[in-house]
């Protein structure tokens, strides 16, 4: 997983609630058995005008000259504005591998689904929740001046505006330090080997079943 | 000290070791792995050089791309094809307790076959890589849908990282009315709640009308808790959950099935519990409903009409109700009952088991799917519901009535395989989400129980249910 610690973007505004998984990585792109490449399929059905699928070049598709994204002043935004319950719905992964693959870093918005939340986390991907009328204000920043810049600070858990206004954000320290050092959870969950074997023989012992 | 909830029972049963911040290590009992979200975590997994931690936990099927038509001809989409050929693989290399391939008798949506195989038992906690694994919380178990990273976690560890959830309580009490059923109560409920309602909780379904719901019924109220929001939907013990599991092939035998009851007693909430949010609900005032928009909440009463985004005063909630009937193709104040449909889908692991086709045969039997209705099509979950309807002679009375009646699979839910709608096509579909573009781009999907899809595909547009006699 990469480290991430501080930084400073363009800020893309995605002004809607409840973005879904099916919508961030539409399901006939799930059918690869890599984590990387999404990036050119991350919101299809809003992106390109054409339908998509999976192997067709996207220098050859018909460009959403409307969708958000599209618009060259956010071609290097690496942090997305979206509002309520953003990620909710399915629990692929590769809704994060594709925001990814795209360039994002960052993500605020008031609230995401729990997966997705989860899943971010663990590719590096740093989503952030403010309060909603934060959010609202950074939106109205946003649209009224064309690449208006943040700056995310994760070891001081705050987000800079360019009005030099300080948000803080709430993190776990444990998910923290993980993006801080870009440490991989398996490594550190297998230097508890032995408290899970222990578990392991009480468990067995008081329900046998489950190891039959 | 007061009452711990079922969930802090499960909780408690599973905790490795606890970090200061809360974080937990969960061990797993069960792993359910399905070909779509594994290839990547096997294949962490060999460049790491590490192996599963116990593959007797592991239950495997091929469900999300595999075809419900001319199985004799395999999977045709190369790139499919590739996905369920890398699961075959991983499967034979690794291991696992059971394995249900493509084509094989007990194949199915893994959410159907954990349970009808009695590979999810009460008191277990349960993964898969697919956010309605809430739906094995139907038997007490604490069962959680995750991604490819933490499956990767679980095979290396047996273990997840998880925060402890809080706890929501939705009673629901009275009785129901004819013909509404569980898919009715969690629609009925999401439109109450919302679909961020459940975020950071797991909810526990209790009251008279769940008790009085068979195992099929709860597992679709626990199925769509992700639409609610919560990762984990949970049911208390009783009965019919020990005398649904008697004698499935992975349930405990002998002795050990004495033990078991035992303990699977004390799964349930005590009295005195006392939980972080509780909603009441009046079972008797829930009508059959339908989906109007994109999103699970965005629903109605059949009776009811498409919303007036005019009505709205949050700028939000109206840019989000316009927005959803545009998509929709659907004017505001349009009554439900004037919705025509182009196709009609019973499947999905919402609604798929044998009592999900019983009660959609009920209302087909005899009569004739509309001719304004291009395709309308029953997937049944499993191989093993399959032939338990064509025993009861389900298959003859949707064929007769004009249904396609297919092989098993997640099929036209989310359609990674061929079953989709083309774009501008409405179906009345059985299953959980009605998200822009789900069962195929451009497509309008509208979420119904068995017997509402059924109706509407005699019909060709929504019916109140209530209003016909079933005899």
């Amino acid at each position: 997983m990469e480290k991430f610690s501080r930084l400073k973007s363009v800020v893309a505004p995605l002004d809607r609630s409840n973005v879904d998984t099916d919508a961030i990585i539409p399901k006939q792109f799930l059918k690869s058995i890599k984590r990387t490449g999404f990036g050119k399929n991350l919101f299809d059905a809003w992106r390109y005008l054409d339908p998509g699928e999976p192997g067709v070049d996207p220098e050859e598709r018909e460009v959403n000259p409307d969708f958000v994204l599209n618009r060259k002043v956010y071609a290097k935004a690496r942090i997305l504005l979206s509002r309520e319950n953003f990620g909710c719905g399915s629990s692929r992964e590769h809704a994060p591998w594709a925001l990814i693959d795209y360039g994002f870093k960052v993500i605020i918005a008031p609230s995401f689904a729990d997966i997705f939340y989860n899943n971010s986390l663990k590719n590096g991907l740093l989503p952030i929740v403010l309060p909603a009328t934060v959010v609202d204000e950074m939106f109205k920043a946003v649209f009224l001046k064309e690449g208006y810049e943040v700056l995310v600070d994760l070891n001081e858990k705050f987000v800079q505006t360019a009005e030099n206004i300080k948000h803080r954000f709430e993190i776990d320290d444990f998910r923290r330090d993980c993006l801080l050092r870009g440490l991989d959870d398996i490594g550190l969950t297998l230097s508890h080997a032995e408290e899970i074997k222990r578990f392991e023989s009480r468990q067995k012992s008081q329900q046998p079943w489950l190891y039959k | 000290m007061e009452g711990k909830t079922l969930y802090q029972k499960l909780w408690d049963s599973h905790v490795v070791r606890s970090e200061s911040d809360g974080t937990a290590l969960l061990y797993i009992d069960r792993h359910l792995i399905h070909e779509v979200t594994s290839p990547q975590a096997f294949e962490g997994l060999r460049l790491a050089g590490r192996k599963p931690w116990r593959t007797d936990s592991i239950v495997a099927t091929a469900d999300h791309n595999t075809p419900t038509l001319d199985w004799d001809k395999g999977i045709v989409d190369p790139i499919s094809k590739l996905q369920v050929d890398t699961l075959d693989t991983n499967i034979s290399a690794f291991g696992a307790k059971a394995y249900f391939p493509f084509r094989d008798e007990r194949q199915g949506i893994v959410h159907v076959i954990g349970p009808e195989n009695g590979a999810t038992l009460p008191g277990m906690t349960v993964v898969c890589g697919d956010s309605h694994t809430s739906t094995h919380g139907a038997f007490a178990c604490l069962a959680v849908g995750i991604g490819t990273s933490e499956v990767e976690h679980v095979l290396a560890t047996q273990c997840l990282m998880q925060k402890k959830a809080k706890t929501f309580l939705i009673r629901v009490h009275g009785e129901l009315q004819v013909n509404v059923s569980a898919k009715d109560i969690i629609l009925a409920i999401i439109g109450q709640i919302g679909t961020a309602a459940g975020t950071g909780h797991a909810i526990e379904f209790a009251g008279t009308v769940i008790e009085n719901l068979s195992m099929e019924g709860r597992m679709t109220i626990c199925n769509m808790a992700i639409e609610a929001g919560a990762r984990a939907g949970l049911i208390a013990v009783d009965e019919k959950t020990v005398n649904y599991l008697e004698g499935l092939p992975m349930s405990p035998k002998g002795a050990d099935w004495v033990a078991a009851q035992n303990y699977w007693k004390s799964l349930r909430s005590d009295r005195d519990a006392v939980f972080d949010k509780v909603v009441e609900i009046d079972g008797g005032s829930i009508a059959p409903q339908v989906t109007w928009g994109t999103s699970p909440q965005m629903v109605s009463t059949v009776q009811g009409f498409t919303p007036d985004p005019k009505a709205e005063n949050d700028p939000i909630a109206k840019q989000s109700v316009q927005a959803a009937l545009e998509y929709m193709g659907l004017v505001p104040n349009t009554p439900i009952t004037e919705i025509s449909l182009d196709k009609v889908f019973i499947g999905s692991c919402t609604n798929s088991r044998i009592e999900d086709l019983r009660e959609a045969a009920k209302i087909v039997k005899g009569k004739r799917v509309a001719d304004t209705v291009k395709l309308a099509m029953v997937v049944p979950g499993s191989g093993l519901v399959k032939r338990q309807a064509e025993k009861e002679g389900l298959d003859l009375i949707f064929k007769q009535a004009g249904f396609a009646w297919r092989e098993p699979g997640c099929s036209m839910c989310l359609a990674m395989n061929d079953d989709k709608l083309e774009s501008g096509e409405r179906c009345a579909s059985t299953s959980n989400r009605n998200f822009e573009g789900r069962q195929g781009t451009g497509g309008r999907t509208h979420l119904v129980s068995p017997a509402m899809a059924a109706a509407a595909a005699v019909a060709g547009h929504f019916v109140d249910i209530r209003d016909q006699s079933l005899k």
